[in-house]
């Protein structure tokens, strides 16, 4: 008879147990302050169809305080969803060959942050300029 | 000669079936010299102090793939790893995560084999080739399709730091992954759909969320994370590009 048991360990808790996995859940759990956003900017479209008075009640419901601490709370999540989005976005491309070597995975999240950067910088002109 | 040593505290995760209903972990306290590896560590243990711990090894220079373990919860090669860069502290070693322990630092690892079966890991080649028909050229740029993916060495680090495998044995899981890929991207070989249809299987590159641990603990820099994530693409295109062909992919 054979002698073998093999133990197989419990996974309960496994994200606790390397600070990668808590980065990774942390990373997974700020894509619904993405989703989130794009739900309030939704309802904005919606009350926007309503006509005036009702576009103007969701811009002053933007702006009351306890909006903008929302707004702040939604920026850094989403800052790092951001961050974090682009620093695994190496491992999910194939190969780019430029000049016959591989681009490093640090140009391909540099320039991911950068055109991230770069395009929220534009919108932020863009809402200055024409927002009055 | 021994007083000159420094002691460092060995934890270990002992398991034997015969006698024990689970694991539990025992300490050591291991004399060691600069150039110990935690995998000398352990050989000392089994000298001085029990016999009958059992590990895996071979090569002791990273190259067999046979002495992973958890090292302080992170796969690595035991042997390339020292007992210095731990020392004062205590230093926690216990079998490879997400695999069933056989006995202490060993684990069964027959699924795993199973699945480097699977993936028929050799080349096929596309048209039968005679001799007089001389060698099989390939190009400078086709040979770096695939060379970054031959690199691996079957420790199966990037097993243990797959959460999905974890949950999910069946998982073919990233060193398979990347060995499929090698195969499939070698301009020679003419195997590429069957192995594909592994690739988009329920045990497929579907399994993974993008972890990217796998990547990270890789002794070899295979880039297993890689190779998975590549073919997630690869198939989503075959299941798009199969309702252009005239029987919708049906054999
Ligand atoms: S891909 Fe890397 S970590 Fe995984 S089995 Fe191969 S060498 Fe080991
Ligand atoms: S003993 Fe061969 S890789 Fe460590």
């Amino acid at each position: 008879m054979s002698k073998r048991r093999p133990y197989v360990r419990s996974m309960e808790g496994w994200w606790k147990k390397n600070p990668y996995f808590v980065e990774y859940m942390i990373h997974e759990s700020t894509a619904l302050f993405v989703a989130g956003y794009a739900f309030v900017l939704l309802v904005g479209l919606i009350r926007l169809g309503q006509g005036e008075a009702a576009w103007n009640g969701w811009l002053e419901a933007m702006q009351s305080p306890l909006s903008l601490i929302f707004h702040l709370v939604f920026l850094v999540a989403i800052a790092y969803h951001t961050y974090t989005w682009f620093k695994i976005m190496p491992i999910t491309m194939p190969p780019i060959i430029v000049g016959g070597k591989r681009v490093g995975p640090g140009v391909i999240t540099g320039s991911g942050l950068l055109a991230a950067v770069g395009v929220s910088l534009v919108m932020l002109v863009l809402v200055f300029w024409f927002g009055g | 000669m021994t007083e000159n040593l420094k002691i460092i505290e060995i934890e270990v995760l002992r398991y034997n079936p015969e006698s024990d209903q689970e694991p539990h972990l025992e300490v050591y306290s291991v004399p060691f010299s600069d150039d110990m590896s935690v995998l000398q560590g352990v050989q000392y243990i089994k000298d001085n102090f029990d016999g009958s711990l059992t590990f895996r090894w071979s090569c002791r220079m990273a190259i067999c793939g046979s002495c992973g373990m958890m090292i302080n919860g992170i796969p690595k090669l035991s042997c390339e790893t020292f007992l210095r860069d731990y020392y004062p502290d205590r230093i926690r070693v216990e079998a490879m995560a997400h695999f069933p322990i056989e006995k202490d630092l060993v684990v069964d690892l027959s699924g795993f084999i199973e699945k480097l079966e699977s993936i028929q890991p050799y080349i096929i080649p596309k048209e039968p080739r005679s001799l007089d028909q001389g060698e099989y050229i390939q190009s400078p740029k086709q040979f770096n399709d695939y060379i970054q993916f031959t690199s691996c060495i079957n420790c199966t680090l990037c097993y243990a730091a797959c959460p999905q495998f974890g949950l999910n044995p069946d998982f073919i899981g990233p060193g398979a992954i990347a060995l499929l890929h090698r195969y499939n991207m070698d301009s020679r070989d003419g195997a590429a759909a069957e192995r594909m249809e592994l690739v988009a299987s329920e045990e497929g590159v579907f399994n993974c969320s993008a972890v990217g641990y796998c990547s990270e603990v890789c002794p070899k820099h295979v880039d297993p994370a890689n190779a998975v994530n590549i073919n997630k693409t690869n198939a989503a295109k075959d299941y798009f590009l199969r309702f252009l062909s005239p029987k919708g992919g049906a054999k």
